[in-house]
């Protein structure tokens, strides 16, 4: 297998461990200037000593780390795997990186008994809290880049879930269907075509507006329901009956905006639009023991029918309304998908009433 | 005597608009019936055997494109030549692109008089080419060439129709596929190189191994998208089998052809879209 071919070695991952490098590089710099300065030793073998520990270490623990990372996001290895992997480039780098600077400076190769004992300590405290405070540097470096882009992930999951709202609302079948109605209309039935525009126009704007307003009055989310209802019936004709039933004491009661939308909208697509003979729908509000209980109900080609094709949007709308439910109110708001007595489906929404001002 | 024709659309505006809009572009045309579903569209054709079919790809109980692959098996090609079909749709970029060369044709809605002037143009000119003045070898070549492009029609509007759904991986093509055994509640994995055929029935895809049987839930449109085209051939508007499984291909007195499966008892019908697969070369 060829090093490329692995994803943890792909080019971006490669382009990081050399940036780790550069950076490595000029620390130990930094290093050795600092002990050539304190210790007044020779500037060369120092930097020499310094530049092979820290490489050694660096190459080990990045090259290692990518490893035996496998495929995580963070590239580092989780628990214990991460310490011995740092000890075993501290070992490694210290062991290796004398080496090389006894070889440099004409030293018997790795004699410590040659060592001054504090110069021996100094060196490997030095290479063991450089390693560290650079791995710990590194991981930080990946780990806050890792949470980065989980937030960008999660905005972009949020604007799609949007856009997924609004695509599913202005349906481009449902939309220029519309269109091609109201152009006949014009010619054919001015009147109605302005009638018909009204209603498109009263249900463009609560569509394009409706995610950002918190609540409406009952009476309002039953109106644009009317819109939506009366421009489907323009085109589905004598196919489509329906009725809306709101008792005048619910009207001023708040709710979602468009809560009700996704459930008509599936009634049409999935209950009457397959159905030849077409059908009727109705939705009624009540009141019952302090709660609103609203039913969208159809005499459509029934639950069963509906589930095959979880791909025409009826998923999407539904798991809408119970995630606006739950936002909303939490676990009183409830949602239950049955089959009508006629038939059809019959979607029953319930949630507390708010106290009456 | 004058060409006839049938429109399928669900929509009443809209039916009575393209009937008005065809009056004035083709006075001569003369529209028998308007179907408002897609069953009772292949049954008036089948009733009526008009020239020309104005399908809309949306309709209820059997959408366009089905009603199209039915009309294409069961019309009487003895009593009247196959008929010009166009697809009528309110919003299709795809297909309106794969359709955009074709001879047959389809029309966007709202229909607009110029689109459906040349329209008119391609109908006539293919209706006079289609008078075989029976000569029984240019009756066959001119069904041949009616099916061919209905062959056409039907991909670039089913591809159409298709990428509007999230096809993932549509182009890695599968390899396991996860499917309930037939009267069970047991999921199982079964590899894709075990299958012979597929068979749409009902809401379901029969999924039918050498041994056994299998159902799956996805719209044979969506998993012939995920298919190697090499391997499965659709035979029938309801039927994808595995090339190398089939043995021999037989026809029947009336015409049909059916396959033989190696490996399955079975007697696979083969579509007349689909016929030219088994000719002999």
């Amino acid at each position: 297998m060829s090093v490329g071919a692995l994803p943890r070695f792909r080019a971006e991952n490669i382009r990081s461990m050399l940036r780790h490098g550069l950076i490595t590089v000029a620390f130990c710099c930094f290093i050795a200037a600092a002990l050539a300065i304190t210790q007044h030793g020779d500037w060369g073998a120092q930097m020499v000593y310094s530049l092979s520990i820290g490489l050694i270490s660096w190459l080990f623990i990045d090259v290692g780390r990518l490893l035996i990372s496998g495929h995580r996001e963070i590239l580092w290895p989780t628990g214990p795997w991460g310490y011995l992997l740092v000890a075993g480039g501290v070992l490694v780098g210290f062991l290796g990186g004398n080496a090389i600077g006894d070889a440099w400076t004409h030293q018997p190769l790795l004699n410590f008994s040659s060592f001054e004992e504090r110069r021996l300590a100094t060196t490997i405290i030095i290479t063991l809290t450089a390693t560290i405070c650079m791995c710990f540097f590194f991981y930080s470096l990946g780990r806050s880049k890792h949470m980065r882009s989980q937030i960008e992930l999660a905005q972009r999951n949020a604007t799609e879930a949007r856009l997924k709202l609004l695509e599913a609302q202005l349906e481009p079948h449902m939309l220029f269907n519309t269109l091609a109605n109201l152009r006949v209309l014009i010619t054919a039935d001015p009147p109605r075509a302005v009638a018909m525009l009204d209603r498109l126009n009263n249900y463009l704007r609560m569509t394009l507006s409706g995610s950002r307003a918190l609540a409406h009055p009952l009476s309002a989310e039953f109106e644009r329901l009317a819109d939506y209802l009366e421009l489907m019936s323009v085109r589905m004709g004598a196919r489509l009956r329906y009725t809306l039933d709101l008792p005048e004491d619910l009207r001023d009661t708040p709710v979602p905006p468009l809560l009700l939308q996704p459930l008509v909208e599936n009634s049409i697509r999935h209950g009457l639009e397959p159905k030849v003979e077409g059908g009727r729908i109705a939705v009624t509000a009540r009141q019952d023991a302090g709660r609103l209980v609203i039913e969208v109900s159809d005499t459509g080609v029934g639950l069963d029918a509906n589930q095959p094709a979880p791909s025409g949007g009826s998923g999407f709308g539904l798991e809408q309304v119970r995630e606006r439910l739950a936002t909303v109110y939490g676990d009183q708001g409830r949602m239950s998908l049955a089959t009508a007595p006629a038939g059809g489906t019959c979607t029953t929404l319930s949630f507390p009433l708010p106290p009456l001002a | 005597m004058n060409p006839t024709a049938l429109i399928a659309e669900d929509e009443p505006l809209l039916a009575h608009a393209l009937k008005a809009e065809l009056g004035a572009a083709w006075p001569e045309l003369q529209v028998l019936a308007t179907a408002g579903d897609g069953r009772s569209a292949v049954r008036e054709a089948l009733r009526l055997l008009p020239q020309v079919l104005f399908f809309d790809i949306r309709m209820p109980g059997l959408d366009g494109l089905g009603a199209a692959a039915e009309l294409a098996d069961r019309w009487p090609t003895d009593e009247a030549p196959m008929p010009q079909l166009v697809f009528v749709t309110a919003y299709d970029e795809y297909a309106a692109r794969a359709f955009e060369t074709q001879a047959i044709d389809y029309v966007l809605k709202p229909v607009q008089p110029e689109r459906l002037r040349k329209t008119v143009l391609r109908l006539q000119q293919a209706l006079a080419s289609q008078h075989p003045h029976a000569k029984p070898a240019a009756a066959d070549e001119a069904l041949e060439r009616t099916l061919a492009q209905w062959r056409q029609l039907l991909a670039a509007a089913g591809a159409g129709a298709a990428s509007g759904l999230p096809s993932q991986a549509a182009r890695a093509p599968l390899k396991m596929i996860a499917a309930s055994e037939a009267g069970g509640n047991t999921v199982r994995m079964v590899p894709i190189d075990e299958v012979l055929y597929f068979e749409a029935a009902d809401k379901y895809i029969r999924v039918l191994t050498a041994t056994r049987e299998y159902l799956i839930r996805t719209p044979l449109k969506q998993l012939l998208a995920q298919l190697d085209p090499e391997v499965f051939w659709q035979v029938h508007r309801a039927v994808v089998v595995r090339s190398a499984a089939i043995g021999a291909v037989h026809r029947d007195e009336a015409g049909k052809l059916h396959l033989d499966l190696k490996g399955r008892p079975e007697k696979i019908p083969v579509s007349r879209l689909y016929a030219h697969l088994f000719r002999a070369m």
